[in-house]
């Protein structure tokens, strides 16, 4: 019914999404926490007093203190330091699993999808076959192959995501291919990337980047679930999962060296969560054209 | 209740919605009165508060909008005061709404006798086969005209056309035999000769019944046809109310008027009558003009018009709000747009033909399940096209006309490639083009292009009009990026924009300016011949008047041919020299334009244009209306495709035959059974065609509706 001229709304304006998180106290939430521990990864060894395996055996177990911000593990070595770098690690193993399954989940999904027939169905059946396996049990059975290393966790991830990723892409281009303005964009002679590149891609953006917000903060949970079962990053490595598996047989006595790992991963978990919530907001709004 | 009420008063009643944190006034000081058993018709473009009243009047607004000033009186009382519980037990008793999309108010996991049932019943008993509120509900759908009532009381919504599922709404509507029957744009989404049945049907009840309707269209054919009073809304308030006939033979506001002068005529062509388009925009509610709101648009405002709100003058039977009715009524001032330039040339003798598609047929194969593929059973498909032929000629347009389902965009993107044909051959300026779009050399491209429906999927949202319009430059012309864009101002002129929207985003363009991008876009490409696909339809009238002339001032200075597709046959006569009837995926009927719309017709033809509604209440003319469905693609009837449906349905030779086909001379012939002698006789002419060449008919003073499609029902000898 309306045919006015709606409010001059650019589509993307990075500024302009941020301010949109920060209306809602929630998302607002979730963009600080996030920001966080982006902020504590990137300045990392800047701010840690100690190395996160350098050992003070003199400071064995000790509670939290201004020595200690986050107090010492049996072995004196600082909890916050090795925190912060367990942030930073979690950042790249989880951020980069989830970078690669979002490349070749949208790769995949906008080419398969565009093209239909045959290469759609083949794609989709082979991701819907992985997807018939739980992901933990099939990183379980990859790094029981591959061995336990940081790039077999990213490669779990990877696989574990791209499906999913691909999917999302699925939904949206399957609408949009459609579109009289692709078809317009066919019309013209225009070559295959530059209509998905141009014309389709920038459609996909919005759930795409909800899409990835929330991998990520899935496999944050699977790096820290792997580093816990003892097959992702191995010791003496700072990975809260196994930080956390680690501190489980000193919970009376050091309970600190337990609480604070695991208080980082639900903090992220839920900050990402909450971000993700307010993207799909801000990013939905003037999207209905 | 008051004695002596009538049965519905808006008294100056004012809505707002609320945007975030402003409120603004969609609806202004709407003064209306509906009497008992009256038919009242409510028109308006986008945005003129029509919807919005009917809501309000049936206490549903949305959340965010509410009656700011005014009271709404249903038989005296204002029922906005009422407790739910009242209003259930009283007012939707009385009250009942017909809306525009069926679908979502049928329960789609409920047979349609249980739904119907359930308003005969509120309390929702399990009723036995031989219930009263069965019985009842048999006779409803009985009386909206379904021909087997008891299958469709057991159908599921889906199950049933969209004029079956609207018939079934209406009687639902009309079960509860309310005073007040509310439709909103019922007939807006079906077909023209659906929507002649579906008039009929309401017009047929309601004078049985002594119910009131509130009609709301943006339709002024649909409201001459049907009502007795009709209401003209613009920007949120009314500007005219009379009885429908003193309305549409003298309108006594400027709008009204303007709005009469956009709509093209059957048996007006652009080669007779030239459209005047309303310039501008209806004003937004926060940002409405000091005076009257129709000041800005008007062709006669004077210095007062600027300095006030004009009062609702009571006018003749009527009201208007015009400062200068007067002037208007006896002819003083002309309130007619001023005509545009006329850049019409006259076509004479052959023109060399610019494309050629011969025996065009498109099958969309059906899926076969696993069973299917065992037992070996055929192959099944989908024939959208079975056998279209058609030629377009330089600087000329063919139109494309037919209902739903008859194949025509399915022809569309066959021809340019976008869905490659399945047989059939297209010949561009002599020389053969592949089918599928990938095997045309991009000068094949070039040569022919496509606009496609006006929407807001034309553009890339993503995208500004600059870069939309840069593209077909560099791709298909081979030009740099400056000269690109020196090009994309010149033709952002050449559609009346200017260079300043290439910076544009399609969210800050309104319906119509997409629309004009997209054609600029189609241009860029200087094709030879362009397809338009139902590219005015979803353009409120006084936009789509605006570009039909812009296409057809381009064709004139251009020499483009065009395909012109469209299911409203009065903008395909207006705009067309040849008109090309399909029905079903096969051609009925093709020719120059006038001899297609004058006798002898094809059946289909012929009911085609008399389910057209016209502009001219009380018309007489022929009353032929279409029985039955479009049968399904897949199973195409065999022998000719119409003969399901035929009003002159002959026997078995229709159905066991392909008809021949039938010349009549001047390159025009259909497919019929009958001989054309027989149809001669028996068809009335269902408008006077103004002839070429003659002066323009709706430029002479007070007389509204006094053009060429005025003059109906005379019958040629």
């Amino acid at each position: 019914m309306t045919d006015s001229v709606s409010a001059t709304r650019r589509p993307w304006r990075w500024l302009a999404v941020v301010r949109g998180l920060y209306v809602r106290p929630s998302s607002a939430l979730g963009a600080s926490l996030v920001a966080l521990f982006v902020l504590l990864a990137v300045l990392g060894p800047l701010v840690t007093p100690y190395g996160p395996i350098e050992q003070t055996f003199s400071d064995r177990s000790q509670p939290p203190s201004l020595h200690h911000l986050l107090g010492t593990d049996h072995l004196g070595r600082d909890v916050f330091s090795r925190v912060v770098a367990g942030d930073r690690d979690i950042f790249l193993l989880a951020g980069s699993g989830t970078l690669v399954a979002v490349l070749v989940g949208t790769l995949v999904g906008l080419l398969a999808t565009y093209r239909g027939g045959w290469v759609e169905e083949v794609s989709y059946r082979f991701f819907d076959s992985l997807l018939a396996v739980p992901a933990l049990l099939l990183a379980l059975l990859l790094l029981g192959s591959l061995g336990p290393s940081r790039t077999s966790v990213l490669a779990v991830i990877a696989v574990a995501y791209t499906p999913i990723v691909a999917r999302v892409v699925r939904s949206v281009v399957l609408d949009t291919k459609t579109k009289e303005y692709v078809l317009a964009a066919r019309m013209q002679g225009e070559s295959l990337a530059f209509i998905l590149g141009r014309e389709v891609f920038p459609s996909v953006l919005p759930a795409l980047a909800v899409e990835a917000a929330l991998r990520f903060s899935y496999a944050i949970f699977l790096v820290a679930s792997l580093g816990f079962l003892g097959v992702g990053v191995q010791p003496p490595n700072p990975d809260w999962g196994l930080m956390v598996s680690e501190a489980r047989d000193f919970v009376y006595l050091t309970p600190w060296t337990l609480i604070f790992p695991a208080l980082g991963i639900s903090l992220l978990v839920v900050g990402v969560n909450l971000l993700a919530d307010g993207l799909k907001r801000v990013l939905q709004v003037g999207e209905s054209a | 209740m008051i004695e002596g009420a009538p049965l519905v008063d808006f008294e100056s009643v004012s809505i707002a919605y609320r945007r975030g944190r402003h409120w603004s006034e969609a609806v202004r000081g709407v003064d209306l009165r509906i009497g008992a058993g009256v038919t009242y018709g409510l028109v308006g473009e986008s945005g003129s508060g029509k919807s919005t009243l009917a809501l309000a009047l049936l206490q549903v607004l949305p959340p965010n909008g509410r009656v700011v000033d005014g009271r709404i009186l249903f038989r005296g009382e204002d029922v906005s005061t009422w407790p739910v519980e009242r209003l259930r037990s009283e007012f939707y008793r009385q009250v009942a709404l017909v809306p525009q999309d069926p679908l979502p108010s049928l329960n789609p996991a409920n047979r349609i006798g249980r739904q119907i049932e359930e308003v005969l019943d509120p309390r929702g008993l399990p009723s036995g086969p031989a219930s009263e509120a069965r019985r009842r509900t048999l006779e409803m759908l009985e009386a909206v005209g379904m021909a087997d009532p008891e299958r469709v009381a057991r159908a599921y919504p889906h199950q049933l056309s969209g004029g079956m599922q609207q018939r079934v709404l209406i009687a639902m509507a009309l079960a509860g035999e309310p005073a007040l029957l509310v439709l909103d744009e019922p007939t807006t989404n079906l077909d023209v000769t659906t929507e002649a049945t579906i008039l009929d049907l309401v017009r047929a009840l309601v004078a049985d019944r002594d119910t009131a309707v509130l009609y709301v269209s943006h339709s002024l054919g649909v409201v001459a046809e049907l009502c007795d009073r009709v209401a003209v809304l613009y920007a949120g308030e009314l500007v005219e109310d009379a009885p429908t006939r003193d309305l549409y033979l003298r309108p006594r506001h400027p709008y009204t008027q303007g709005l009469f002068d956009s709509v093209p005529r059957l048996g007006t062509t652009r080669r007779s009558v030239a459209l005047r388009p309303i310039p501008g925009r209806i004003p937004s509610p926060h940002d409405l003009p000091p005076g009257c709101v129709f000041e800005p648009r008007c062709p006669i405002a004077v210095r007062e018009c600027s300095q006030g709100r004009p009062a609702l003058e009571a006018a003749g039977d009527g009201w208007a709000r015009c400062i200068r009715w007067r002037d208007i009524v006896d002819g003083r001032v002309d309130a007619h747009q001023p005509a545009p330039p006329a850049r019409v040339s006259h076509p004479a003798g052959d023109v060399p033909v610019a494309l050629d598609v011969k025996a065009l047929r498109k099958h969309f194969a059906l899926r076969r399940s696993l069973l299917d593929v065992l037992r070996g059973g055929p192959q099944r498909s989908v024939r959208a096209v079975e056998d279209i032929s058609l030629t377009v000629r330089q600087g000329r347009t063919l139109g494309l006309v037919g209902e739903s389902g008859s194949g025509k965009s399915t022809t569309a993107r066959a021809i340019v490639g976008l869905d490659p044909a399945s047989a059939g051959d297209i010949v561009l300026a002599g020389e053969p083009v592949a089918a599928a779009l990938g095997r045309r050399p991009p000068e094949a491209i070039r040569r022919l292009q496509m606009v496609f429906q006006s929407s807001d999927e034309a553009l890339n949202p993503y995208r500004t009009v600059g870069a939309a319009l840069r593209r077909p430059f560099r791709r298909l012309g081979g030009l740099g990026r400056s000269e690109a864009e020196a090009r994309v101002a010149r033709l952002l002129e050449d559609v009346q924009l200017t260079a300043a929207y290439a910076a544009r985003r399609p969210a800050e363009l309104s319906g119509g300016e997409k629309q004009r991008v997209a054609i600029a876009r189609a241009f860029a490409a200087e094709p030879e011949v362009l397809v338009f696909d139902e590219s005015v339809s979803g353009l409120d009238v006084s936009v789509q008047a605006a570009i039909l002339n812009l296409i057809g001032d381009l064709q004139e200075e251009r020499g483009t041919g065009y395909l012109f597709i469209s299911h409203d046959l009065a903008v395909v006569s207006f705009l067309s020299d040849y008109v090309t009837v399909v029905y079903l995926g096969n051609v009925m009927e093709a020719g120059p334009a006038e001899r297609v719309l004058t006798p002898p017709y094809h059946p289909y033809t012929e009911a085609l244009l008399s389910a057209i509604p016209l502009l001219d209440p009380g018309a007489e003319r022929a009353h032929i209306r279409l029985e039955g469905e479009v049968p399904s693609p897949v199973d195409v009837p065999g022998g000719c495709p119409f003969h399901t449906r035929c009003p002159r349905f002959l026997g078995d030779v229709c159905v066991e035959q392909a008809p021949p086909w039938r010349e009549t001379g001047e390159g025009h012939g259909l497919y019929c059974h009958i001989p054309l002698d027989e149809l001669r006789e028996s068809q009335v002419p269902a408008f006077r065609f103004a002839g070429r060449g003659d002066a323009p008919v709706a430029g002479d003073g007070g007389d509204g509706a006094g053009n060429a499609g005025g003059r109906r029902g005379e019958t040629d000898g």
